[in-house]
């Protein structure tokens, strides 16, 4: 077997413990599906008003506007909650066990952040599934719903990157742990709940800068339009950007942990 | 060539020495005990040979490779059971083991015999489907030495594995080790067990505060460091008064436990009537009296000043306590 392969094999085995210990532990999945979920309930049934708002997009629901940024709450959350479980292993020892592994040690982080990327894809089919069940379309179609997936999935993966730098860097659950009003901010500064258009300053300034109000779009645009083009290319440019931050920073908080001990 | 070689190796954390230009030398087929009170640097050198940490001085090799420049080399050669079992609670047992098997490289259908025939070996067949945060202190102990052999490693670095385990566990473990040894596996020990050494290890390294105080048979550092001693407890009186009677007959070593008092006896049991003389002459009544012969822990004082066993048992009862 070729060193790739290998490794792949050692990639595709930390993410597939990644995803077990998400689903056994339930304060790492309730972030990810229950919180957005009752969310998503809450909102949808007692704001579904607000699309007869003058400057709301045009949507055939409330439902099918929401589901875009209770996707964006579910993969930031999971980007948050695979960093404390990294910051649980390190806290428990259990990298060490992986350190002693004849492994590139960056395959520790490509495992859990390949975990990660697949609970983006598992809360992206949960959301779409809710959609359709209670009546949402897909006006983009069955590309559109794919386009969407993929986008909550790499988004996952990019956030992922981040939640392990911190991990790596403070070795710390209660610190990971800590960022998750920070991530809810964030995300509320952005137009993952309300159109822009809707928006009083300056929360409407910053979400409009806000990288991840381009992710938003270009989730929600295939939900609520159609796949267009462009909110499609700056969704890739600002997942990619989100992406290799989180590698960059992932790498070196790993160095440091690995040259301090 | 010996399985590890090191030299002048030293760990810096900041201003702290933590570990000072250790010596050794471990051959193949050997089981080296590393013993040293909690803090002494056993982990911390430890570390180093396992690639877990970079020195910050000196040079070892491991398997024949240098633990800095061919570090996965060396990670591919040695299995490791570090300290408090670092164990998934929520994995069960023979995920974990199919886990190492896939992080050392191994096939997914060898790493899977392989599995199945650890856990029956270290008698966990019956548990491997449980998770592992159901399991007792030392059933995760022999899970965790299991999941050190999926790859057959050459050399293996136990570090304290059985710190907190009762005598039955402890036990298990000791054959265990026995067992690998036997089929040529080298193994590096770390204890803070005089006993653990002394049963197990071939050759013993005494660190202290970062530098090896002392090295070689457990029975050779018995001969060259410790003398006989007549250890004794009285009924009544101070313990001051019975050290100030029996002065003149031996060297005192520190009390014990704080109730013990210990003579070293030059001349064996013929130095046993003068200190009952002393004791009585002095109106000191002894409760109980015994000539001990000399154990790893008398090496220790000799070369430290101090009793490991007391840091063993401290070190036991804050187990117990966590």
């Amino acid at each position: 077997m070729s060193a790739i392969a290998v490794n792949a094999r050692v990639v595709a085995a930390l993410g597939m413990r990644s995803i077990r210990q998400t689903f056994r532990r339930p304060q790492l999945i309730a972030p990810i599906i229950v919180f957005p979920t009752l969310l998503l309930a809450i909102q949808t049934g007692g704001a579904g008003g607000a699309v007869e708002l003058p400057g709301f997009p045009p949507v055939q629901s409330f439902l099918q506007f929401m589901l875009a940024g209770a996707m964006m709450q579910s993969l930031m959350l999971a980007g948050n909650s695979g960093g404390i479980a990294l910051a649980v292993d390190i806290e428990m020892g259990f990298t060490d066990r992986l350190f002693t592994a004849p492994i590139p040690r960056f395959a520790i982080v490509l495992g859990r952040l390949a975990g990660t990327a697949a609970l983006g894809l598992f809360a992206s089919c949960w959301f779409l599934a809710i959609g359709l069940i209670f009546g949402a379309h897909i006006e983009g179609g069955v590309a559109g719903a794919l386009l969407a997936m993929a986008l909550v999935t790499t988004a996952a993966l990019a956030v992922g990157g981040i939640g392990a730098a911190i991990a790596l860097r403070t070795g710390s659950a209660s610190v990971v742990q800590g960022l998750f009003p920070l991530v809810l901010v964030v995300l509320f500064l952005s137009t993952a709940f309300f159109p822009q258009e809707l928006m009083i300053e300056p929360a409407k300034t910053i979400a409009e800068y806000n990288p991840l109000s381009f992710v938003v779009e270009g989730v929600r645009e295939p939900i609520i339009a159609g796949i267009n083009a462009g909110d499609t290319a700056a969704a890739v440019a600002t997942i990619a950007g989100i992406f290799a931050l989180g590698l960059v920073l992932s790498g070196r908080a790993l160095r440091h942990r690995l040259r301090s001990g | 060539m010996p399985a590890i070689a090191v030299e002048g190796l030293e760990r810096a954390f900041d201003e702290v020495l933590a570990v000072q230009g250790v010596d050794l030398t471990v051959e193949e087929g050997e089981i080296y005990g590393f013993l040293g009170p909690n803090g002494a640097g056993k982990t911390t050198t430890v570390r180093m040979l396992t690639t877990l940490l970079l020195p910050t001085g000196g040079s070892a090799t491991v398997a024949g490779h240098d633990v800095v420049r061919e570090a996965r080399a060396v990670r591919a050669s040695i299995g490791v059971a570090l300290q408090e079992a670092a164990l998934d609670p929520l994995m069960t047992g023979r995920e974990l083991i199919r886990l190492q098997a896939t992080l050392q490289g191994l096939p997914s259908t060898e790493g899977k015999r392989r599995a199945d025939s650890l856990l029956e070996r270290v008698d966990l067949a019956k548990a491997a489907d449980r998770r592992v945060g159901g399991y007792s202190g030392g059933m995760k102990r022999r899970l965790d030495l299991a999941a050190a052999l999926v790859h057959e490693p050459s050399v293996l670095f136990l570090d304290e594995p059985t710190t907190g385990l009762d005598p039955v566990s402890r036990k298990t473990i000791w054959e265990e080790v026995r067992e690998l040894n036997d089929a040529g596996t080298t193994v590096f020990l770390t204890t803070q067990y005089l006993e653990e050494a002394d049963q197990l290890a071939d050759n013993v390294a005494i660190i202290d505060s970062g530098r090896i105080v002392a090295e070689g048979t457990p029975d050779s550092l018995k001969t060259e460091f410790g003398n006989p001693h007549i250890q004794l407890q009285i009924a009544a009186g101070s313990i001051a008064d019975a050290e100030r009677a029996c002065a003149e007959i031996g060297r005192l070593l520190p009390p014990k436990d704080g109730k013990l008092i210990e003579i070293e006896a030059e001349n064996g049991a013929a130095d046993i009537p003068r200190v009952v003389r002393a004791l009585d002459e002095a109106g000191i009544a002894v409760e109980s009296l015994e000539l001990v012969r000399p154990t790893l822990d008398d090496v220790f004082v000799a070369k430290t000043g101090y009793h490991l066993e007391d840091e063993s048992e401290a070190a036991d009862e804050e187990a117990v306590e966590a």
